[in-house]
């Protein structure tokens, strides 16, 4: 009698198991919701070992971060695959997922750098810590934080990005597939580099050690040396 | 012979003659008409103003749809400064807010009727058809006059639209006449009396305001839809998704539809049958899920009246499939059924259902490569503000796996349509996203 039951049992549990055809609950958390997202920008946000222009978005400032969706939205940022991705979803969802990846605290990923002179990382160490007076290039910390970590609420750390990335973007800035609110600040600065300084800059960068403190620093810590129309847009909340 | 050579001879020159004029017509006829005075139309301005004529008209303008082609991404709202691609070239889309420069603002309700209704502009100029007046010629002239009155509202907002750029000869519009001729039939909905109340609604919304027909009918060479064929599916020219069979029929069609499956595309972007994407996710956003409940089942009442059309003949392909679906198997175990369950039927109101999902077996396999290829969120709606996603596959999956994985779940389960070959998935790798 006691096998019988066994048997059964046991055709019961294989019966469930068999019948078993998509997991019985999917969570119901933000996480879930976004695999779209964390596809290519990883759980977290760690950005993507191998794929280096998909940016890292961990510990980034949400303002920051929920201003890229909405330039996707509205084409101010061009890249069709985000851009399809995001163009239906609300400015509270995109604040939601925003976020979320400004929260996460994962360790960073160092990335292949391509072969460069001592004298280009140099040009490259100058032009971020120093800028170029002559060429009225300002440098990178000026805006980015003494340690580029980023300032909160919408400027962006340049510390642990890809060197494909950080490339990638100033041509953008170059070439008005990426915006922001005039006067675009990052495109007066963009031009003003020579193809070289791109190399050098974006090389240095993503070499560059990373601090001991990766956190934005705090809002209206530093002080711009240009007129952005960022600055103005985010104290009037635009 | 004389009489003979003479005959020939007036012949020849009477035909001399009406080429000539054909020519000359075809390149400068058509625009002397001048436009009415605003103040010569038989309309009022103070009827216009009417706030339950506004809001009627409002939500006309959502069931038309309006914005999803008069607004340019990021701009502002019904001010045009899009372009619609065409294969015939690129055709801008103009600004209908009442600016009185660049807009409608001098427009009168006759110019207004005349464009929706014959499909002519202000200055008797024939329209390009990418303005769909081949349905809004069925709108009523009441629904017609509420839009106008909604869209005569709006803050006026000054934007140029550029002047069309087409491929010659279609950059004639005088050309236009003969395509007319073949697809345009003029027109208000006419109700049929042997049908509910509710059905001749359905039909009206569908045909009318709705222009579902736009989308949801094959175009053939010259960019028309032949006046007999209705809601039959087709693919959308440029954008490359295709729009499906709206009848019962099978595989691609709504047949095992309910009414309410079909309410709920429409309300919430999802239903038990399917999720809308693509084109159809920004329809529902824009439009249908701010239709009334009852105009949706309406619809669901009309759309499920349709006959079933007869089944299309299954091309075999010249080898064997099964070596393809096999390694489309394995992917899907890997990469799709932790969300759309190992049997295809997904999870209620989280991941949509692949098995009898018609945009999966529809018949050209464009919409299930692409779905795979992009990914994304489902429609935001009143009902979802937080929808699921899906990842997009483009940078994970090569385009012999999408072709594996698309072909298995369109041979899987109850779903019986053609496998997708891997040159098929190139090609929608590579289609602009808009």
């Amino acid at each position: 009698m006691r096998a019988l039951a066994l048997l059964v049992a046991v055709m019961l549990f294989v019966s469930t198991c068999y019948a078993s055809d998509a997991p019985t609950t999917i969570p119901d958390t933000l996480q879930q919701r976004i695999v779209a997202c964390t596809s290519c920008h990883g759980v977290h946000g760690e950005g993507k070992p191998g794929s280096e222009f998909f940016p890292r978005l961990a510990g980034k400032p949400a303002g920051y971060l929920a201003r890229q969706m909405r330039y996707f939205q509205s084409g101010l940022r061009k890249y069709a695959p985000m851009e399809y991705t995001v163009r239906q979803l609300s400015p509270e969802y995109m604040q939601e997922i925003a976020e979320y990846f400004a929260a996460q605290q994962v360790p960073y990923s160092r990335s292949p750098l391509p072969p460069v002179s001592a004298e280009l990382l140099q040009r490259g160490e100058q032009l971020v810590n120093k800028g170029d007076s002559a060429r009225k290039i300002p440098a990178c910390v000026s805006c980015h934080g003494s340690e580029l970590t980023g300032v909160e609420p919408s400027t962006p750390g340049l510390v642990g990005l890809p060197y494909d990335y950080i490339s990638s973007q100033l041509g953008s800035w170059r070439t008005h597939t990426r915006a922001t609110v005039a006067p675009y600040c990052m495109s007066i600065v963009a031009n003003q580099l020579s193809a070289s300084d791109i190399t050098a800059v974006s090389a240095w960068l993503a070499g560059r050690e990373l601090p001991a403190d990766t956190r934005p620093q705090p809002a209206g810590s530093v002080k711009q040396p240009l007129s952005c129309g960022i600055s103005s847009a985010v104290g009037s909340g635009a | 012979m004389k009489w003979f050579r003479r005959l020939l001879l007036l012949t020849a020159m009477i035909a001399v003659l009406l080429l000539g004029w054909l020519l000359v017509w075809l390149f400068f006829g058509g625009e002397g008409h001048q436009p009415a005075a605003t103040s010569a139309s038989k309309t009022g301005a103070a009827v216009l103003r009417d706030p339950a004529l506004i809001a009627e008209g409002a939500y006309l303008v959502k069931v038309g749809d309006c914005a999803g082609c008069h607004t340019a991404q990021g701009g502002a709202g019904y001010a045009g400064g899009r372009s619609l691609a065409t294969p015939f070239g690129n055709i801008p889309v103009p600004n209908i807010t009442p600016d009185r420069e660049t807009g409608l603002g001098d427009w009168s309700f006759d110019d207004f009727w005349q464009a929706l209704h014959v499909g002519k502009g202000r200055r008797g100029e024939w329209l390009y058809p990418a303005f769909p007046y081949t349905s809004y010629t069925k709108v009523t002239h009441d629904d017609a006059l509420a839009m106008f009155a909604y869209l005569q509202s709006l803050p006026p907002v000054h934007q140029p639209s550029a002047a069309p750029a087409l491929d010659f000869p279609y950059s004639l519009r005088n050309g236009l006449a003969a395509w007319r001729a073949l697809y345009f039939k003029e027109g208000v909905f006419e109700p049929d009396s042997k049908q509910s109340p509710q059905w001749n609604r359905g039909a009206y919304l569908v045909q009318g305001p709705g222009h579902c027909n736009e989308c949801h009918a094959a175009r053939d060479t010259l960019g028309g839809t032949p006046l007999n064929v209705h809601l039959t599916g087709g693919q959308i020219p440029q954008q490359n998704w295709y729009a499906p069979d709206l009848s019962t029929q099978r595989n691609g069609g709504l047949q095992d539809w309910t009414g309410q499956d079909i309410v709920d595309l429409l309300k919430t972007g999802q239903s038990a049958k399917g999720v809308a994407f693509g084109p159809m996710a920004d329809v529902v956003q824009l439009s249908t899920q701010h239709m009334t409940d009852t105009d949706l089942q309406a619809i669901a009442t009309y759309l499920r009246s349709l006959p079933a059309r007869a089944q299309p003949l299954e091309e075999k392909p010249p080898f064997s499939t099964t070596s393809l679906v096999q390694h489309g198997e394995q992917i899907y175990v890997q990469r799709c059924a932790d969300c759309h369950g190992k049997n295809g039927n997904g999870v209620a109101g989280v991941y949509p259902p692949l098995n009898g999902n018609s945009s999966v077996t529809e018949p050209s396999g464009i919409n299930a490569t692409r779905s795979v290829l992009l990914g994304g969120f489902a429609p935001v709606t009143a009902a979802y503000p937080r929808p699921y996603s899906m990842p997009p596959f483009a940078q994970q999956l090569s385009d012999s796996d999408v072709a594996a994985v698309v072909s298995y779940i369109r041979r899987s389960w109850t779903n019986n349509a053609p496998i997708v070959q891997e040159r098929d998935v190139s090609k929608y790798r590579q289609t602009p996203i808009d």
